[in-house]
C-alpha cells in the first residue's frame, strides 16, 4: 500500500473553507485511486463540525488546538503540519492554492523535502504517477508536470476541483491540544476590505472596465452582482485609474479567479486579464466591440452597449431571481 | 547591514509564447525579456529602507544565464549597489533556484530579504517562501504595505477579502505586492553609474530538481462562443441560455 495522503483543512473564525471541502475530496480520490487513505490536519481554535471532512473521504481529522491559533500564523502552522506529517508516514500532500496555502505549502516542502507543484488545475492518475497540469505564462501554455522526490506537495486552484455532495460519512477527530506554538511570525489582526464578497471566493462575479467611462456608472455592475448574489470585480485599467481598489482586480497583477459564471462587461480582454480568469467554468462578455479578444474567451457574448444592456439584464435577472 | 533583493528575468508579458522544439519550454526567438515586474517593488522597497536608515547595502542576486545580467543592471541603474549572477544555463525548479539563492543569502550575511511575490514566467509563488525556509528565517509573503521599527516588523498581506496585519522580526524574507509602492524610473545619472558597478559572476549551487516538466503545450483553443446579439434585445435569450444550457443561475 503506498503511505498516506494528508490534505491541508484551512479555516477562518472557525469555518472550514470551501476550498478545502473540494482538496478533501480530490485528497481522497487520489488515496483510492493508488490504494490508501487520506487523512486531514486542521489547525485552529474552535472549527465547526470537522467531522463532516469526511464526507469528502477524510478517514481520520488531526486538529491541532490553541486559542492562539485561530489566526494564521505561517511559524506555528508549519511546525505542526509537518509534525503530523512526518508521525503519520504520509507522502502525499494537498493543499489549497489560497492566500494561506501558497504561504504555508513551500515552507512544508523545505521541511520535508518535497517537491512542490502549485496551483494545478488538473491530476492525472496514472499509477503511483501523478502528471498534474498548470497554466504558465499568464495562461498562454500549459505545462504537464510530475515529481521524482518520495514526497510529493500539490496546491489546488480553488473551485476548478469538485468537491461533490457530501455523503453521511463521518471523520474521526483527533484534538491535540498545542501547549507553546512557535509564534515567531503570527496575524495580530485583520482588515477585512469594504466590497461585500471577494472576487477570489465568488461563485459568480460581474466584472467592469473601462468601457464603463467611469466610477460612477459602476453602480451599474453592482446592481447586476448584487441581483446574481455576485462579486464585483474590475480590470486593471480602472484599478489605476482609481475607480475600484486593487482587491477588485481580476488578472495577472491582481487576483485569479475560477468562478462559475464570469460576466466582463466593457472589458476588452487583454492577454493579462485573461490569465487571471480564463478558468471560469462560464464566461459571459458585454462589450460594443464584436472583435474584442473577449470574444474570444467568452460562451456568451452580447456585442453592444453596456449602458443599454446592463439595466436590462439586471432586470430580467430580479424577474426570474423574484 | 546588507540588504538582498531577489530578482528574475522573465518574457514581457506582452509576448507571444510558443513551445519550443523540445516541447517542454518556450521557444525564446522573438521573447523581449524585462525585469519580473513584481520585482520592481521588491528593489524599490530595499531601496527605500536603505534611504530611510541612511546606510546599508544593497545587492541584487539573481540564478540563471549570462542574460540575467541585463535585469542585474537595471536594478543597479534604480539605485542598487551592486549585483550578484549566481550563473546556470539549465533549467531549475523552484526548489533548485531557492537552494542557490540560500547559499548566497547566507554568505554575504543579508538579515533583510526582498523577493517579488511571484514570477511572470512559470507564475510559481513560491520561491521567496522557499528560501525563507531553507535559510530559517521568517516570511511574510504577498506584502501590500511594511513597516520597520527597530527589530520589530509589521507587514500587511493580502488575503481573500482583506488584509492580514502580520508581525515578526529579523531576519526575514518579505515577497512584495503591486501596492506596496511606487517603483522609481532609472535616471540618466543612474543608468551611468549603473555602468560602474559590479556584477559578480559565480557558478551557482548544484542543480538538483525534484519536478520534471513532462510537456509543455498550448491551452486547448475554447470555441469561441455564440454573440447572441448586439442590444438589449438579446438580454432574454442571454438568461434563458444561462439557465437553461449553462445551469449557472
Ligand atoms: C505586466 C502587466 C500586468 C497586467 N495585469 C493586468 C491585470 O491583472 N488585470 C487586467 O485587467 N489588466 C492587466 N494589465 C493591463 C491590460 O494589458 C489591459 O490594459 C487592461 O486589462 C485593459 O482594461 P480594460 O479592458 O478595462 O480597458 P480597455 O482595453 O480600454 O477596454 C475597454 C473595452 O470597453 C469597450 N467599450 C467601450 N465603451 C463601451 C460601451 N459603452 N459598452 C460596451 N463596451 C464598451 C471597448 O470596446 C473596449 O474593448 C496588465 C498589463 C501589464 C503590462
Ligand atoms: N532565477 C531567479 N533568480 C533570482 N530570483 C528569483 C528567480 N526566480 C524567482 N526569483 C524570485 O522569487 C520570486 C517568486 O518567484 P516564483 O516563485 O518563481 O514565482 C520572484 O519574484 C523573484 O523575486
Amino acid at each position: 500500500m503506498a503511505n498516506k495522503v494528508l490534505v491541508f483543512i484551512e479555516q477562518r473564525n472557525g469555518v472550514i473553507k470551501k476550498a478545502s471541502l473540494e482538496a478533501a475530496k480530490s485528497g481522497s480520490d487520489l488515496a483510492d485511486k493508488i490504494g490508501t487513505v487520506s487523512e486531514a490536519v486542521l489547525i485552529g481554535s474552535d472549527v465547526d463540525n470537522a467531522g463532516l471532512l469526511g464526507g469528502y473521504g477524510i478517514k481520520k481529522v488531526v486538529h491541532f488546538k490553541n486559542s492562539e491559533l485561530g489566526n494564521y500564523s505561517s511559524s506555528a502552522y508549519a511546525d505542526l503540519f509537518a509534525e503530523y506529517a512526518n508521525e503519520s508516514g504520509a507522502d502525499y500532500f494537498i493543499f489549497s492554492n489560497t492566500s494561506m496555502g501558497k504561504d504555508l505549502a513551500p515552507k512544508i516542502a523545505v521541511k520535508l523535502d518535497a517537491g512542490i507543484i502549485v496551483d494545478a488545475v488538473n491530476l492525472d492518475i496514472d499509477g503511483e504517477n501523478i502528471i498534474a497540469a498548470r497554466p504558465v505564462y499568464a495562461g498562454k501554455a500549459i505545462l504537464n508536470v510530475k515529481i521524482n522526490s518520495a514526497k510529493k506537495i500539490f496546491t489546488l486552484r480553488p473551485n476548478v476541483f469538485a468537491a461533490g455532495e457530501a455523503s453521511d460519512s463521518i471523520a474521526e477527530v483527533e484534538i491535540r491540544e498545542v501547549n507553546s506554538p512557535n509564534l515567531s511570525t503570527k496575524v495580530i489582526d485583520i482588515k477585512k476590505s469594504e466590497g461585500k464578497l471577494d472576487v477570489a471566493e465568488a461563485d459568480v462575479i460581474v466584472s467592469g472596465g473601462r468601457g464603463l467611462k467611469g466610477p460612477e456608472h459602476f453602480n451599474l455592475i453592482e446592481d447586476l452582482a448584487d441581483a446574481l448574489g455576485a462579486a464585483v470585480g474590475a480590470s486593471r485599467a480602472v484599478v489605476d485609474a482609481g475607480w475600484r481598489s486593487h482587491g477588485e482586480q481580476v488578472g495577472q497583477t491582481g487576483k485569479t479567479v475560477s468562478p462559475t459564471l464570469y460576466i466582463a462587461c466593457g472589458i476588452s480582454g487583454a492577454i493579462q486579464h485573461l490569465a487571471g480568469m480564463r478558468s471560469s467554468k462560464y464566461i459571459v462578455a458585454i462589450n460594443k466591440d464584436k472583435e474584442a479578444p473577449i470574444f474570444q474567451v467568452a460562451d456568451y457574448g452580447i456585442a453592444g452597449d453596456v449602458f443599454e444592456i446592463l439595466p436590462a439584464l439586471t432586470e430580467e435577472i430580479k424577474k426570474i431571481k423574484g | 547591514m546588507k540588504i538582498a533583493v531577489c530578482v528574475s528575468h522573465v518574457p514581457d508579458t506582452a509576448s507571444k509564447i510558443s513551445v519550443g522544439s523540445d516541447g517542454k519550454t518556450i521557444d525564446p526567438n522573438g521573447v523581449t525579456f524585462i525585469v519580473n515586474p513584481y520585482d520592481e517593488f521588491a528593489i524599490e522597497e530595499a531601496l527605500k529602507f536603505k534611504e530611510s536608515k541612511g546606510e546599508g547595502e544593497v545587492v541584487v542576486i539573481s540564478v540563471g544565464p549570462d542574460a540575467n545580467k541585463e535585469t542585474l543592471r537595471k536594478a543597479l541603474a534604480m539605485g542598487a549597489d551592486s549585483g550578484v549572477l549566481l550563473k546556470d544555463d539549465n533549467y531549475r525548479d523552484s526548489m533548485s533556484v531557492a537552494k542557490a539563492l540560500a547559499v548566497q543569502i547566507k554568505e554575504m550575511d543579508a538579515r533583510l530579504v526582498f523577493f517579488g511575490k511571484q514570477s511572470v514566467d512559470y507564475d510559481n509563488s513560491i520561491v521567496g517562501q522557499l528560501t525563507a525556509e531553507l535559510l530559517g528565517y521568517n516570511c511574510i509573503s504577498v506584502v501590500v504595505d511594511l513597516k520597520i521599527e527597530g527589530d520589530k516588523i509589521t507587514a500587511e498581506r493580502e488575503i481573500e477579502g482583506g488584509r492580514e496585519v502580520v508581525e515578526t522580526s529579523f531576519p526575514v524574507v518579505i515577497t512584495t505586492q503591486k501596492g506596496l509602492n511606487e517603483p522609481r524610473y532609472a535616471s540618466l545619472k543612474g543608468i551611468m553609474a549603473a555602468k560602474k558597478k559590479t556584477i559578480e559572476e559565480k557558478p551557482a549551487a548544484e542543480n538538483i530538481n525534484l519536478i520534471e516538466v513532462v510537456q509543455m503545450k498550448k491551452p486547448a483553443a475554447k470555441q469561441p462562443g455564440k454573440i447572441i446579439g448586439t442590444d438589449s434585445s438579446a438580454v432574454p435569450e442571454l438568461v434563458r441560455l444561462l439557465k437553461e444550457e449553462a445551469k449557472v443561475i
